[in-house]
């Protein structure tokens, strides 16, 4: 009852534009699907009264692949790859997902170092992901013909520290694949240890760069501030998660809430802001990526030995048979709560019957109708990159 | 006639000039801007990338020219024709040395503000006629700011005026070179004025933390989202001849123009212009982009008071006897 009482109050978002103000002289902007702040494809309907949002609604489907309908024909072990493509800014989060539910729904133990290499993996990711938001989110500041593209390339700079490191884990720079039912396909290189210490102490210098160029510049701040303000309240009924929750004041993180992988081991300093604007959410993203990044040198530093995977390799991809049963599983990605659920059985046992995916960019979008009127055009912009949507996920 | 054809030939001679220098000043600016982004810039036309501007300019000239089917046709091609008249336009009365000058007016000063300020109105037309929402948007955007910042502007170049006692620019220079200007002139109130000149500058030329009636990562383009192929390159070089011009006026107005502490002439024009035309691009790729409620709150809460204020600074000087 006290979340419903939370939208009270606001702007209905399904409110026909008619009903709005029956003598309005409004223009109706379609900010999108081809629009180079979008994120991807991405289309708002905005009507405008002057270059005041008056209603924004959103508009999905357009990165739309049939990911979930995919993934009830290949079997079990062909669906990593697949989701790699789901969150394409962080695609190890979204192994982990999916062969965490498949692990549920089998009754897998995995065993102790893949969990901390898991652990070790999700961290880095977060921080390569965090740094592509920052990426984006300045360049829809600043343009790309301009200081926002400066520090776009700067913060391209030090994610590819982190992609390096994963080529050497993995051999594949993006579309990792090094996550399996049971455990890693591969583990840590020699040396590895070494040489992601030093790239961990070389982005957390230069993670001081990027806050003096974004959050310490008075016109980053004086664009965030107080934009785009949204209700603590308003987005756990959405169903928020993430950064996006947590710069509205909400302190919830299952990294900590709900422990999987190593993170009952390692603690877990949650960033949570209460002014709920874009800048929360800023500020909340640069914690998160210092904090990543320490608990990405403990996980090096306290990574134990033993096997990596409780199968030997499988390398038929029918090895694995589910006859019944159904699993969730969720994980903490760079954008919240990245759940797959998964219910085994139906006419092929290799292939998972139905698989749904529940992604956190799609829920942050659906923010959009609630905080968009009254900003103007150049805030809408603002508040979409805060919100960090990644439409592969969106639309899958 | 001997005026005539001394302006004729000299505006000629200024203006190839001009074209030349933002040439390279495109280069510059590439290679620049990858330096800052640890990136290289363009490598692979001429030695060391020199040819890039020709390279950009053969591309930009081989596109088909799209005119979309409810413009505004006689607006929309006659906008970016006027962009560059009236940027070029300014160039005429800037002194670069005694001899090189197209035309020494009275009232230079007054000139420059009034045809630089005609530049909103091919902005405007630009942004009405091609008849899509993203340039109408743009179009707004550039004549509130356009509008608003030419007070400042007005301010920051009252305060030489005020000084000197003269309309003319080149009577602005000879006044610096008389009154020591590396000296005493720079400091009160010349550098805020310099400084209030250098932020109206960059707004009347839509260029970043001001870029806002291009805005591309809001407005997709702006004005110029509709434009394709030569038109779209005249508004380019429209626009990069306003940057120029403007900091050929600011190195006259407030930089002593072509004097210097030893062997004055044309050269130190150069350098200075240079220098200023490079920190405009220092300031582009370096800051973000304001919002446009923010850009009127800078100039009316702030810029135009401060304008004032040096105005009245600079009349109390020269009534108190501080000038002579």
């Amino acid at each position: 009852m006290e979340l419903a009482s939370a939208t009270r109050g606001k702007i209905d978002p399904h409110l026909s534009i008619y009903a709005y103000e029956a003598e309005a002289d409004l223009m109706l902007l379609h900010f999108g699907p081809q629009h180079p702040s979008t994120h991807g494809v991405f289309r708002m309907d905005l009507h405008l009264d002057g270059e005041t949002v008056v209603k924004a609604t959103p508009y999905i489907g357009y990165l739309h692949r049939a990911v979930e309908k995919l993934c009830e024909k290949l079997t079990y072990v062909q669906l990593t790859p697949i989701v790699d493509k789901n969150d394409y800014v962080a695609p190890m989060s979204n192994e982990q997902a999916l062969n965490m539910a498949f692990e549920k729904l089998l009754g897998i133990e995995v065993p102790r170092r893949a969990r901390w290499l898991r652990t070790l993996f999700a961290e880095l990711q977060r921080v390569a992901s965090h740094l592509i938001w920052l990426a984006a989110q300045t360049i829809d500041l600043g343009g790309a013909l301009g200081g926002g593209s400066t520090l776009f390339l700067h913060c391209l700079r030090e994610r590819e520290l982190i992609m390096d490191l994963f080529e050497e884990v993995s051999g594949a720079r993006f579309h990792y694949n090094t996550h399996t039912i049971g455990g890693n396909r591969h583990d840590l290189p020699a040396g590895w240890g070494e040489r992601a210490k030093a790239a961990i102490t070389q982005i957390e210098e230069r993670i001081h760069e990027h806050e003096a160029m974004s959050l310490h510049n008075r016109i980053f701040i004086d664009r965030m501030k107080g934009v785009g303000i949204l209700d603590g309240a308003l987005a756990l009924e959405l169903g928020i998660t993430g950064p996006v929750l947590r710069g509205s004041g909400v302190d919830h993180d299952l990294r900590r809430d709900a422990p999987y992988h190593a993170y009952d081991e390692l603690e877990v300093n949650v960033a949570v802001e209460t002014a709920g604007d874009c800048l929360a959410r800023a500020k909340v993203r640069f914690r998160e990526m210092r904090e990543s990044l320490r608990i990405a040198r403990c996980a090096i530093e306290g990574m134990p030995e033993g096997p990596i995977c409780s199968y030997k390799p499988i390398r038929q991809p029918t090895g694995v048979k589910v006859t019944a049963g159904q699993a969730y599983a969720a994980l903490e990605s760079p954008r919240g709560e990245l759940g797959t659920f998964v219910i085994g059985g139906g006419d092929t046992p290799t292939c998972p019957y139905r698989l749904k995916i529940r992604s956190p960019s799609l829920h942050s979008l659906s923010a959009i109708p609630y905080i968009m009127p009254g900003a103007t055009v150049s805030d809408a912009v603002a508040i979409l990159g805060s919100l960090d949507p990644i439409m592969g996920e969106v639309d899958r | 006639m001997n005026g005539l054809l001394h302006g004729a030939v000299y505006g000629a001679v200024i203006a190839s000039a001009l074209l030349s220098v933002i040439a390279v000043g495109i280069w510059f600016e590439r290679k620049f801007a990858g330096r800052m982004q640890s990136r290289l810039g363009p490598t692979m036309t001429g030695p060391v990338g020199l040819l890039q501007p020709v390279a950009d300019v053969i591309k930009l000239l081989q596109k088909e020219d799209i005119v979309p089917r409810d413009a505004d046709r006689h607006l929309f091609d006659l906008a970016p024709v006027l962009a560059v008249l009236c940027s070029l336009g300014t160039a005429a009365v800037i002194p670069f040395s005694p001899e090189v000058i197209a035309s020494d007016l009275d009232v230079g000063v007054v000139y420059v503000l009034g045809i630089g300020g005609l530049m909103v109105i091919p902005t405007f037309m630009a942004g009405w006629a091609s008849n899509n929402k993203f340039s109408l948007l743009g179009g707004m955007r550039a004549i509130a700011q356009s509008v608003s910042y030419g007070v400042p502007l007005v301010l920051a170049v009252l305060v030489p005026v005020t000084l000197s006692g003269t309309l003319s620019i080149s009577g602005i220079v000879a006044w610096q070179s008389a009154h020591h200007w590396t000296a005493v002139w720079p400091v009160i109130p010349g550098l805020p004025a310099f400084v209030l000149f250098f932020m109206a500058m960059l707004a009347e030329s839509n260029r970043i933390p001001f870029d806002i009636p291009e805005a591309e990562s809001e407005l997709v383009a702006g004005i110029t989202t509709e434009y394709t192929g030569a038109k779209f390159t005249l508004f380019y070089m429209g626009e990069y001849v306003h940057t120029l011009v403007g900091s050929a006026l600011g190195a006259a107005l407030f930089f002593g123009g072509w004097d210097g502490p030893f062997r004055p002439g044309l050269h130190w024009m150069v350098a200075k212009t240079l220098l200023l035309f490079a920190v405009v691009y220092w300031v582009r790729w370096s800051l973000l982009r304001f919002r446009s409620d923010q850009l009127m709150d800078i100039c009316w809460k702030w810029l135009t008071p401060i304008g004032v204020g040096l105005v009245l600074l600079a009349a109390a000087w020269v009534t108190f006897g501080g000038a002579g």
